[in-house]
């Protein structure tokens, strides 16, 4: 051993002494086992701290330069664009950093319905995961006013005057939340301060516990088996491989081709026609003119849907909460003894393919301009929205579930 | 009525005016930003747009700039302002001229090409004018003496419950410009190009600068495969 490698190695033992530094590598990196039959699927956790990470760094960067005003945010942000020193590069890489964020969670999500990760004993895991889906949407909602285009401008007037529908306090709810009578400086003072400092902090700490409750309980995998159950002499899983190297080298990979088509779109599309950057956030925010065509961006629109498909104020903003809401109880709600989709009966499968369907054709009415078929649409996909967690105790208890076998396969 | 429901309020573009532009066209933009300074900024600011941003992107000296583009007492740091006082516009036109900085990315290519089009004759508004893109533009035809008048061409239209009712049908041209309908056409595309330009100036070096991200990346793309290819062996 050379002089170096031993003076590096006396400097590890002494931060050990005072710190569990390699005891924390181990646990969460060297020698924590993950199932070894991760597929296409199991990339979207560790893309979505990458994603995090991007927004943090590139919205440090984004800081110095904007100023929450009425008066001169949105000329900052072309000032950004076009004085700023690779300005223009931070700022499409944060604004599509947002979407990217949103279809990297939903595909994560979606990784849960499909393989059962919610399912005991990761309840916990699931519960911390929809608080950070929770703290997202505020994230994404507080920061989407800070362009102060029309639209920025009018969706933030939109949504906080939903809570004017809430009985006795409503009016009061809603002075408060925007800290004065109509969206205005004050309001985008507050906002900035919730989207660079307060959601973040509330995400990281969310994000921290997340992986805490990952490493805790152990990944799922596709087939829906603990690994756990099969161990060897020494304790190890035997269809477990420790997360690094296997895992880093294989999220590196899978890091470079969601990088490529990252900057594809940073490059070629940033506003991707409309659906990252709006066009009608190109106009400063102007409160004595409504625009016609209101939209939320398009990773709220399922939710938008569902809200303008109920006739009642309060009623919609009431479903609009149930069908997020619906999400945290998937672990009681589903009563199958079968994880993973390849096991299950056709039952789950042909409600889960039906509630993807929903979500999509949700997502795309609430893009649209209301129309009387259109409404007709969105109540009935609103109404299967629902029946999939409300019928899912029926439907999963009764399911033609397989047999599932002892082992992980793999390839 | 045909066209109130197409226009401003709803956003949405006229049918059959398609425009595709070039922002490597750099010839073009000198063109298009000429006809910019020279026919808009009379009442139009660019106020996030420096003038040395423009010679720069444009290939355009400071001694141009300065006799050609720039107006009496700027310098060529600062961004692309006018003399007109907002009051002022108020009380000309009843509503201030927007700033166009970044115009083309709120209204799209399409639209502003259907609007350089279809001003006509329309004794009824203060300017004479009147636009089919947009009803009731407050604008006169700043561009007339270059495309000529048009005046609008009716056709009846029988609605299901039997009324009738003047529809424009399309635009005929009544007296000629200085440029032919396809100079004109040119022209308009010039600025169109210019407008795209002023709205994302970024866009020149980001179209140059990606293809070079791609290549590293894929590129990576490899070695990171193979990497992982050289771990994952003992598991296979």
């Amino acid at each position: 051993m050379s002089k170096v490698m031993k003076a590096l190695n006396r400097l590890l033992e002494w931060v050990d002494a005072r710190f569990p530094l390699t005891k924390l590598w181990n646990e969460h990196l060297a020698k924590y086992y993950a199932p070894k039959n991760f597929n296409f699927w199991y990339f979207f956790g560790s893309l979505a701290l990458f994603v995090l990470v991007i927004q943090i760094i590139t919205g440090i960067w984004l800081t110095m330069d904007y100023k929450p005003s009425a008066e001169h945010a949105f000329a900052t942000v072309e000032y950004i664009m076009r004085d700023v020193e690779w300005g223009w590069w931070m700022r499409y890489v944060h604004s599509t950093g947002s979407s990217a964020f949103f279809i990297v969670v939903y595909l994560h999500m979606f990784r849960a319905l499909l393989y059962g990760s919610y399912k005991q004993p990761r309840e916990l895991l699931w519960l911390t995961g929809m608080f950070i889906y929770l703290a997202l949407m505020a994230e994404a909602f507080f920061g989407y006013l800070l362009p102060w285009g029309q639209m920025s401008y009018w969706a933030a007037q939109v949504i906080t005057s939903l809570f004017g529908a809430i009985p006795a306090v409503g009016d009061d709810l809603e002075l408060w939340i925007r800290g004065d009578f109509v969206v205005s400086d004050v309001t985008l003072n507050r906002y900035f301060s919730f989207h660079v400092i307060a959601v973040p902090l509330v995400l990281l700490g969310l994000v921290f516990v997340h992986i805490i409750a990952l490493h805790e309980v152990g990944s799922n995998n596709p087939d829906g088996i603990e690994i756990k159950k099969n161990k060897d002499a020494n304790g190890i899983p035997l269809d477990g491989i420790p997360f690094h190297p296997y895992y880093t080298v294989k999220d590196i990979y899978g890091i470079t081709i969601f990088l490529i088509l990252f900057s594809i779109v940073v490059f070629y599309y940033p506003d991707m026609n409309g659906f990252f950057l709006e066009h009608a956030n190109f106009v400063p925010a102007d409160p004595l003119n409504t625009p016609e065509h209101i939209v939320p961006a398009w990773y709220f629109t399922p939710y938008y849907a569902i809200l303008r498909a109920i006739p009642d104020k309060l009623g919609g903003l009431i479903a609009m909460g149930f069908a997020v809401m619906f999400f945290f109880f998937l672990p009681w709600l589903d009563r199958s003894p079968v994880k993973s989709i390849r096991y299950r009966g056709w039952n789950y499968r042909i409600a889960l393919i039906v509630f993807v369907i929903s979500f999509l054709v949700l997502g795309y009415l609430g893009m649209q301009v209301t129309t009387p078929v259109k409404t007709i649409l969105a109540r009935v996909f609103t109404i299967i929205y629902f029946m999939f967690f409300l019928l899912m105790p029926l439907y999963t208890s009764t399911d033609n579930d397989k047999p599932v076998p002892d082992r992980v396969r793999y390839p | 009525m045909l066209f109130a429901t197409a226009s401003f309020a709803a956003g949405s573009t006229l049918a059959g005016y398609h425009m595709k532009v070039d922002t490597s066209d750099i010839k073009s933009l000198q063109r298009g930003a000429r006809i910019f300074v020279n026919y808009c900024m009379g009442c139009h600011s660019a106020a996030y747009m420096r003038y040395n941003r423009l010679g720069k992107d444009l290939g355009i000296t400071e001694e141009v700039l300065k006799s050609n583009f720039m107006f009496g007492t700027d310098k060529p740091g600062d961004t692309m302002n006018i003399a007109m006082r907002k009051s002022d516009a108020l009380g000309f036109f009843g509503i201030a001229p927007p700033d166009l900085s970044v115009i083309a990315r709120s209204r799209g290519v399409d639209w502003l090409y259907g609007y350089f089009m279809t001003f006509y004759s329309d004794p009824a508004k203060p300017f004479g004018v009147n636009n089919l893109q947009f009803k009731d533009v407050a604008m006169p035809h700043v561009l007339w003496e270059l495309q000529g008048t048009h005046k609008p061409v009716y056709k009846t239209v029988t609605h299901k419950d039997g009324t009738e009712v003047e529809v424009i049908d399309g635009l005929e041209q009544v007296s000629p410009g200085k440029l032919t309908p396809e100079e004109y056409k040119a022209t308009i595309h010039d600025l169109i190009n210019f407008l795209v330009y002023l709205s994302e100036p970024a866009k020149l070096q980001r179209q140059k600068i990606g293809i070079w991200v791609i290549i590293y990346l894929l590129s990576f793309l490899v070695l990171a495969y193979l990497l992982k290819n050289e771990y994952w062996k003992d598991i296979n």
